[in-house]
């Protein structure tokens, strides 16, 4: 039977459906935080983790969105440490020498403007303002294991691209063997810069196939946010098998050299902080044995046991064939 | 002053404020409000609170003598036995939270690592001395070799402090080590200082010692 009906499929919205003007304008902001939180939902269920319950950013810095990383390696299972852990147990120095200092200080820090010189030997020098440097690569989000050598270990969250796009576009020369990195040292904004305790501004630095390696991270970001001052902002690098202290923060000069460069903690102490660093339970620390951590946020607190260091934090797999042949009780 | 020393409710007072370090690092452990890393906080600290106390039990002596407070030396049992529990709460938070009772990590760590030494040394001295701290202690040994026993908190005072240094100089971080070297420099150097002022022999022997005077014939 045809019986017409009067409707041709054109539905009138009602006038309670008309997007408000506000809103419409604003919807590209609305699009910008949903892929941050599609991003962090989309990681929270991959990983099976409920990104609250994991005590996640509290939302108070600007968003930072990286997709899930393909790198082998870069995502661990373990379970995070607690944003506020990740945030207010810190070596940073420049800001005081107790770990709940650079929490309290580091407010101080002027991020913006802020410009990462690139210099040495490399064909494309240059000044990257940080808003182009952000967007110089893909962000990806990288679940890093980090070990400090004073013992204790955490697993963060970060959000940055491999160095190795950043060296790639510079174009080092032949002689670029090791490239180093200086954190900004400003004594008006970093009050103990001046401090004897190390040399400013504080320098690091990796061999160059340790910088091209796909785990070294440039990084920008933690918890789906961007770096709180106190943990590098607003760029840093991470090498997730090394000591923390390689891992520099609010970085302000990349430059690309032919000798190895001397580095703050090797300085400080040349028997105790060699320039490699590598995490290795069979290499003791002076004063202190290497074979165990504390992972802070255990769940056990006073009582959580220490567990077993592993080679290279646990990266053996990814880094090890860097170090093949190298005496590392030498090169520690 | 001397008169409040002697009230009967000072040495519970003081026996009181003496704990207050403890109950509190005891309250944070159980509130979970020692920070990130509640095991290291503890240690740290306990062994904060025993050079502190070293201190306070070396400064008994130069406070009684320059403000004329006898009563202070009625504290000073209590005092240098306070120093022995932060010391064990110190030995016992890392022999259990950083070794987990693993006595033969414990001994390599002693043997291997020169400020465990060390401090470990500083502990091993002390416990003679916290041990002989009871009245019959000291009738049994007799003054004279209590007391030289009991000057062994010099060396125990070096000991700590050294201790400290070592495991600062890790970190290059020297400020907290030096403002306790000063503080015991002090005291000790008070020592010396009223020893040669006083040029007098050792108080056991002033009932045999020559007497000054004009020779009566």
């Amino acid at each position: 039977m045809l019986i017409h009906s009067r409707d041709d499929g054109f539905l009138h919205p009602r006038s309670s459906e008309i997007t408000p003007k506000g809103v419409y304008e604003g919807r590209r902001d609305m699009l910008r935080w949903l892929a941050g939180g599609a991003a962090g939902a989309a990681m929270a269920s991959w990983a099976a983790r409920d990104a609250l319950a994991q005590g996640a950013a509290p939302g108070k810095l600007a968003p930072l969105a990286g997709a899930k990383s393909a790198v082998p390696g870069a995502q661990t299972m373990e379970k995070l440490t607690d944003y506020k852990d990740a945030t207010s147990y810190n070596n940073f120095y420049e800001f005081g020498t107790d770990k709940g200092d650079p929490v309290k200080n580091a407010g101080s820090l002027k991020t913006r403007p802020w410009t990462v010189e690139v210099e040495g030997l490399v064909k494309k020098p240059g000044k990257y303002g940080i808003e182009d440097l952000v967007k110089l690569s893909a962000q990806e989000e990288r679940i890093y294991r980090l070990r400090c050598v004073e013992g204790w270990s955490m697993v963060i969250p970060w959000i940055g691209y491999s160095l190795s796009e950043l060296i790639k576009k510079v174009e080092p020369q032949g002689n670029a063997k090791f490239v180093e990195f200086l954190t900004l040292a400003d004594p008006k904004t970093m009050p103990f810069v001046g401090s004897r305790v190390l040399d400013w501004p504080y320098a690091e630095g990796l061999r160059m196939d340790e910088a091209m390696h796909p785990l070294t991270l440039l990084t920008f970001g933690m918890y789906g946010e961007v770096l709180p001052n106190q943990n590098g902002a607003p760029v840093r690098i991470v090498v997730p098998w090394k000591y923390g202290f390689k891992s520099a923060k609010s970085i302000v000069k990349i430059r690309f050299v032919e000798k190895e460069p001397g580095t703050a903690w090797n300085k400080a102490a040349a028997n105790e902080y060699g320039f490699y660093s590598n995490v290795n339970p069979n290499v003791d620390h002076p004063r202190w044995s290497q074979a165990t951590e504390r992972r802070i946020g255990d769940g056990g607190g006073l009582f959580a046991k220490r567990a077993k260091t592993q080679m290279f934090n646990g990266y053996e797999a990814q880094v090890g064939q860097l170090y093949a042949g190298m005496d590392l009780k030498k090169n520690y | 002053m001397n008169k409040l020393l002697m009230h009967p409710a000072a040495k519970p007072l003081v026996f009181v404020l003496c704990l207050l370090p403890f109950a509190w690092l005891f309250y944070g452990a159980l509130t979970d409000g020692l920070g990130a890393n509640p095991a290291e906080y503890l240690i740290r600290a306990a062994g904060d609170w025993t050079l502190r106390f070293i201190c306070i039990v070396l400064a008994v002596t130069p406070l009684r003598v320059i403000a004329k407070l006898n009563a202070l030396a009625r504290f000073r049992r209590m005092l240098g036995l306070f120093a022995y529990f932060y010391v064990v709460v110190h030995l016992l938070s890392y022999s259990w939270f950083d070794m987990g009772f693993e006595f033969a990590d414990i001994a390599k760590d002693i043997a291997k690592r020169p400020f465990i030494l060390v401090g470990f040394s500083a502990f091993v001295l002390l416990t003679p001395l916290a041990a002989t701290s009871f009245n019959r202690a000291i009738k049994a040994m007799g003054a004279k070799r209590w007391q030289a026993l009991h000057k062994l908190v010099y060396l125990i005072a070096g000991l700590g402090l050294l201790h400290f240094f070592w495991m600062r100089a890790g970190k290059n971080n020297f400020a907290e080590v030096f403002v306790y070297a000063a503080i015991i420099a002090v005291l000790l150097g008070w020592r010396v200082w009223n020893y040669v002022r006083n040029k007098k022999p050792p108080p056991s022997l002033a009932a045999t010692a020559p007497r000054r005077g004009p020779v009566i014939r």
